[in-house]
């Protein structure tokens, strides 16, 4: 996983509410097994017609968003299945940061171990940032991990929470698998001793 | 004395390997079930690592999302290229790894959450995964059971353990009894309709009250299954007698001794008296009717017989969504809901594909014909719902109504396989998504049960069951 600092960037404004995964990443796409090469369909009905020509006024297909690193989104974002093909997406797109009220949860986990952070703000915060978006490439965001931090074009900024663990992963890029597998005594002491409590498991 | 504890603390408190001081937790997975979308980068990742599935004895494989439902699906011509590829791959990395494998020829195969119950992989007091959000279906046994991405499912391959902070409590209590023709799936959309998609956002639910009690097995996994659609991590259901009578018996449910000790531990598995929850939503099952879905979330609930609702109606972001609903919808405010017709109907999937789903349906669709145009899928959740449904003369009813009777599979849940809804077409759906394209490209779906698809499947619109349940055919 790529490691996450800090980042500035273009910021797409998406004030939809409830945008699920089958809108990031249609299902005729799941169907790969690899993990790169989904960017192209990143919000593939939205973006494109039946034709594969794409849709002019989709945020995405607009000239000033065509490079944007941060996704502005409404309420709720990310809602419905487990697919990581949805940050897999975003990422090969260039996404690195998507900033909301809220987050499903499994897409908000599925973020962190892609090297995508997901921002939670209040309302009036997202408002800010999404008018600042609205403005296009001139106005470039910067979101700082380390000081917990998302700062708009005209330098206000704003502060957000973040598991301190998931923060310390990210800044170091970690593998979770590696960390847990340092831990594997425990796990093996704990299944030596559920095999005796609870034998039927 | 130690502080009384919900369920959701007691399964947590059970399964801690390891905690940090930050509240981080290594914990334990019981069983871990996957299937060939989600999983075929996490064995990739093994390989690549050089890692073993640490535990392939609570490994559990079965293909469902890619695979066909028609009668001829043995041939492999039936897939298309790139589902094939998915199929075979789930194949191999199930042999590879020597993880338990029901493949598509083993009438055991299904929809993944009916095959884990239906073989007793399921039980009380469990932590259940899969890199699938409807794994909370297996809440319904009071097992802590949740969806998980593609990289945790690599996680769990190679540790058996997951990385989670515990989520907060949230009580959901539907009292008194449900009215006839009040399902189940009634109950999980109305608490969805009252509580939004994000309402329960960093909870665990646990559904109590004696309307849930009240329900089998197949109710309270139908409940479960959406707890996902309302936002929380998981749903769980104390078990009791209705579910150890279900648990006994299964060809990996323990037997003998091991059964009684067992036993003696579920009936431990309930929340204490004074145990604290975060949250409390309560509603009078009594006040439940019969509901339908007009929009493209599963928070756009109705009863049947309200109206289409004005976009002005809602406030902040809803109303720019709602509207956008209704225009891909191809519906206009006002408009009442029994006056919205439908093409097709599907009758199947992990909230509503098992025995008594399709009992239900039958008991609307015997006697009676499809109405005219309308074209109705109904698809066991499992090979061994089926067997059972051809048993009990359930396929027949289906058959004589003009339905198709098809083989196990997500089907036209997901549209990753041949079942699909046409650019346009308006679908009566027992499934748990009504997402913008959910069904196929531009179809568009309303969610209930599968008494009220049938209803509609018979009239050829959106229908309040109860009126086909007072005539007799």
């Amino acid at each position: 996983m790529d490691k996450f600092t800090k980042l500035t960037g273009i910021a797409a404004p998406m004030p939809l509410v409830n945008i699920d995964t089958d809108m990031i990443i249609p299902k005729g796409f799941l169907k790969t097994i690899q993990r790169s090469g989904l960017g192209v369909n990143l919000f593939d009905e939205m973006r494109y017609d039946r034709s594969g020509n794409e849709i002019a006024d989709f945020v995405l297909n607009k000239p000033q968003y065509r490079d944007a690193e941060i996704l502005v989104a409404g309420d709720n974002f990310g809602c419905g299945s487990s697919r990581e093909h949805a940050p897999w997406a975003l990422l090969d797109f260039g996404i690195r940061c998507v900033i909301s009220t809220s987050f499903a949860d499994i897409f908000f986990n599925n973020c962190f171990k892609n090297g995508i952070l997901p921002v939670v703000l209040p309302q009036e915060a997202v408002d800010y940032l999404m008018d600042d978006a609205s403005k296009g490439a001139n106005a470039r965001i910067t979101v700082d991990l380390e000081a917990q931090t998302v700062t708009a074009s005209d330098g206000t900024a704003f502060h957000f929470d973040v598991d301190p663990f998931k923060k310390h992963c990210m800044l170091n890029g970690l593998d979770d698998i590696g960390l847990t597998l340092e831990k594997v005594a425990a796990i093996d002491t704990y299944e030596k001793r559920v095999a005796a409590q609870f034998p039927w498991v | 004395m130690t502080a009384p504890k919900t369920l959701y603390d007691k399964i947590w408190d059970a399964h801690v390997v390891d905690q940090s001081d930050d509240g981080t937790c290594v914990l334990y997975i019981d069983r871990h079930l996957v299937h060939e979308v989600t999983s075929p980068q996490a064995f990739e990742g093994l390989r690549m690592t050089g890692r073993k599935v640490r535990a392939p004895e609570r490994t559990i494989a079965v293909p469902d999302h890619n695979v066909p439902t028609t009668l001829d699906r043995a041939n492999a011509q039936t897939m298309t290229e790139d589902s094939r590829v998915q199929v075979e791959a789930l194949d191999k990395n199930a042999k590879a790894f020597g993880v338990h494998y029901y493949p598509v020829t083993d009438v055991r195969q299904g929809i993944v959450h009916i095959v884990g119950p239906e073989q007793g992989w399921t039980l009380p007091g469990m932590t259940v995964v899969c890199g699938d959000s409807h794994t909370a279906t297996h809440g319904a046994f009071g097992a802590l059971a949740h969806g998980i991405g593609t990289s945790e499912v690599e996680h769990v391959l190679a540790t058996q353990t997951l990385i989670q902070k515990k989520s907060k409590n949230m009580k959901v209590e539907i009292t008194g009894h449900l009215r006839p023709g009040v399902t189940a799936k009634d109950i999980t959309l109305a608490v969805i309709g009252k509580t939004g998609t994000a309402g329960g956002t960093g909870y665990v639910i646990e559904y109590c009250g004696q309307a849930i009690r009240d329900l089998s097995m197949e109710g309270r996994m139908t409940v479960c299954n959406m707890a996902i659609e309302g936002g929380a991590r998981a749903g769980l259901i104390a078990p009791d007698e209705t579910t150890f009578a279900y648990c006994m018996g299964r060809p990996h449910a323990p037997k003998g001794a091991a059964w009684e000790a067992a036993l003696a531990y579920w009936k431990t598995l309930y929340t204490d008296e004074g145990a604290h929850f975060d949250k409390v939503v309560t509603i009078r099952g009594e006040d439940i009717e019969p509901v339908v879905t007009w929009g493209t979330s599963p928070e756009d609930v109705l009863p049947i017989s309200a109206t289409v609702p004005a976009p002005e109606s809602f406030t902040g972001g809803k109303v720019d969504a709602a509207k956008r609903s209704l225009d891909y919808m191809g519906l206009t405010a006002g408009m009442k809901l029994t006056d919205i017709k439908i093409d097709a109907v599907f009758i199947g999937s992990c909230t509503n594909g098992r025995i008594e789903d399709l009992r239900a349906a039958a008991a609307v669709l015997k006697g009676r014909k499809l109405a005219p145009g309308v074209r109705a899928l109904i698809v066991p959740g499992s090979g061994l719902v089926r067997a059972q449904a051809e048993e009990e003369g359930l396929a027949q009813i289906f058959i004589d109504a003009g339905c198709e009777w098809r083989m196990a599979g997500c089907s036209m849940c997901l549209a990753m396989n041949p079942d699909q809804l046409a650019e346009g077409e308006r679908c009566a759906s027992t499934s748990n998504r009504n997402f913008e394209g959910r069904q196929g490209y531009k179809g568009r779906t309303h969610l209930m049960s599968p008494a009220m698809a049938a209803a509609a499947a018979v009239t050829g619109h959106l229908t309040d069951v109860r009126e086909l349940m007072t005539k007799t055919v």
